[in-house]
């Protein structure tokens, strides 16, 4: 199986969300380069196990915000957008952001605070680093 | 030829077939080719007699069968060389082998692979030698599987074909069936009460409850239209009724709502009258599959 992607069965998101984060995670690592033809719809169905509506749906998606190009007859290939694998971790770090804010302003909390929060968890982070070394 | 001027592998219209104590009641569905569909149901559904029908085996009261194109029952000696059909009660030789049966079958249809059954035998870990009567229930299911598959029918009929398997049996059975679809040709349709094969395989999906068909769409648009909104409310705020909401349990300030359209306007809607959305969540189809038989069956006794 090419790049086999792994589904989870305990990830409680819809089956073809997790694929389309696995697609923009190899992208991201840059395993998957711009322009690169990737599967077709009814081989990764056949190589997930899964549904052809569902990778079809995950696909559409895809197409819809960019990521990839589908071409009647020519199969699917990675956009060639310039800098994509950058612009997909950008993206990725945006989403956990507005997921911080969010709680934050649930928990009644002002932005400074959570500035100082995120400073923190970054002091944190460096220091169990340090320690493992 | 009119098995190719459609584009249909299946269609039931207005199918029903009355029984004494049982109604099988103008079921609708329709299966693309090269598309799987998954029938769920209780246990006493329908599900079988639904098969049963588009296989000729028995025969409707009133309504439209067409398999393949060919209007059943009239037309299933034709039909049938394209269709593989398999259920737990199909009868297998108990003092034959399993390579006896192989070659039966290979006798009578000449598009019978050998290459593919050879392989199937070792993926699922059969000996052709082996005699029927000392085969495990996994086996025989896997053998009278193999049976079918090896002869590349265009429509493949299983009623119930993961039931009684070890998960591993289970796991070669779906990864076989969804490879079966690689060919954008050949189509299935099976029964299963196992909502988790269905929800991974089926591009399809009909439900089936008390001789009733309750939905029978697209799994994807199925699932998407289906959340569960969890609200905080204030105490003394009441929660009005909204269009497709199906269910909704409060306890105190907390609230589940559970919608099959759903909308984004409806957590807004929610919103305007003081309560907070706390989470919106996808449900699986067994989820689904209890929500919508609870509400269906309310509907039917009011």
């Amino acid at each position: 199986m090419p790049g086999a992607l792994i589904l989870s069965q305990t990830d409680k998101r819809p089956i073809y969300v997790q694929i389309m984060d696995q697609i923009k995670q190899r992208i991201a690592a840059g395993d998957w380069v711009e322009g690169q033809p990737i599967p077709s719809i009814r081989q990764l169905a056949v190589d997930l196990q899964v549904s052809v509506i569902t990778v079809k749906r995950a696909y559409y998606d895809l197409e819809r915000e960019g990521v990839i190009v589908t071409q009647h007859g020519k199969g699917s290939r990675v956009s060639s957008t310039p800098g994509l694998g950058a612009q997909l971790r950008e993206q990725e770090l945006q989403q956990h952001l507005e997921q911080a804010a969010r709680i934050a302003a649930q928990l009644g909390m002002a932005p400074e605070q959570l500035e100082d929060k995120l400073r923190e968890a970054g002091d944190r982070i460096a220091e169990n680093e340090r320690e493992l070394i | 030829m009119t098995a190719l001027a459609t584009d249909l592998a299946i269609e039931l219209r207005g199918v029903t077939k009355k029984y004494r104590y049982f109604t099988l009641d103008n079921i609708d569905l329709k299966l693309p080719r090269g598309q799987i569909m998954g029938l769920i149901g209780a246990n006493g559904a329908g599900k079988s007699t639904t098969i049963r029908i588009l296989m000729g085996l028995v025969h409707q009261d009133s309504g439209a069968a067409r398999v393949l194109g060919h209007n059943m029952p009239a037309e299933q000696v034709a039909a049938k060389w394209d269709i593989g059909f398999a259920s737990e009660d199909m009868r297998l030789y108990d003092s034959m082998s399993l390579g006896w049966h192989m070659n039966f079958i290979r006798s009578i249809y000449p598009k019978w692979d050998a290459a593919y059954a050879q392989l199937l035998l070792k993926r699922f870990g059969l000996r052709a030698e082996q005699k029927i009567k000392g085969l495990s229930h996994g086996q025989r299911v896997k053998s009278a599987l193999l049976l079918v598959l090896a002869r590349k029918p265009k429509l493949l009929v299983l009623d119930e074909p993961t039931t009684g398997l070890d998960p591993v049996a289970r796991h070669e059975i779906l990864r076989e069936l969804t490879s079966v679809m690689a060919d954008e040709d050949r189509s299935i349709l099976f029964s299963s009460h196992n909502t988790q094969d269905v929800e991974q395989i089926s591009d399809q999906i009909t439900f089936i409850d008390r001789g009733r068909m309750i939905d029978s769409m697209d799994k994807e648009l199925y699932l998407d239209r289906w959340r569960r909104l969890r609200l905080e409310v204030p105490l003394g705020i009441e929660l009005p009724a909204l269009p497709g909401i199906i269910d909704v349990r409060r306890e105190g300030r907390l609230a589940v709502a559970t919608s099959n359209a759903f909308v984004p306007d409806l957590a807004s809607a929610y919103e305007s009258t003081g309560a907070r959305v706390q989470r919106i969540e996808n449900m699986t189809l067994e989820e689904i599959f209890v929500a919508n038989v609870e509400h269906s069956r309310e509907e039917v006794e009011v």
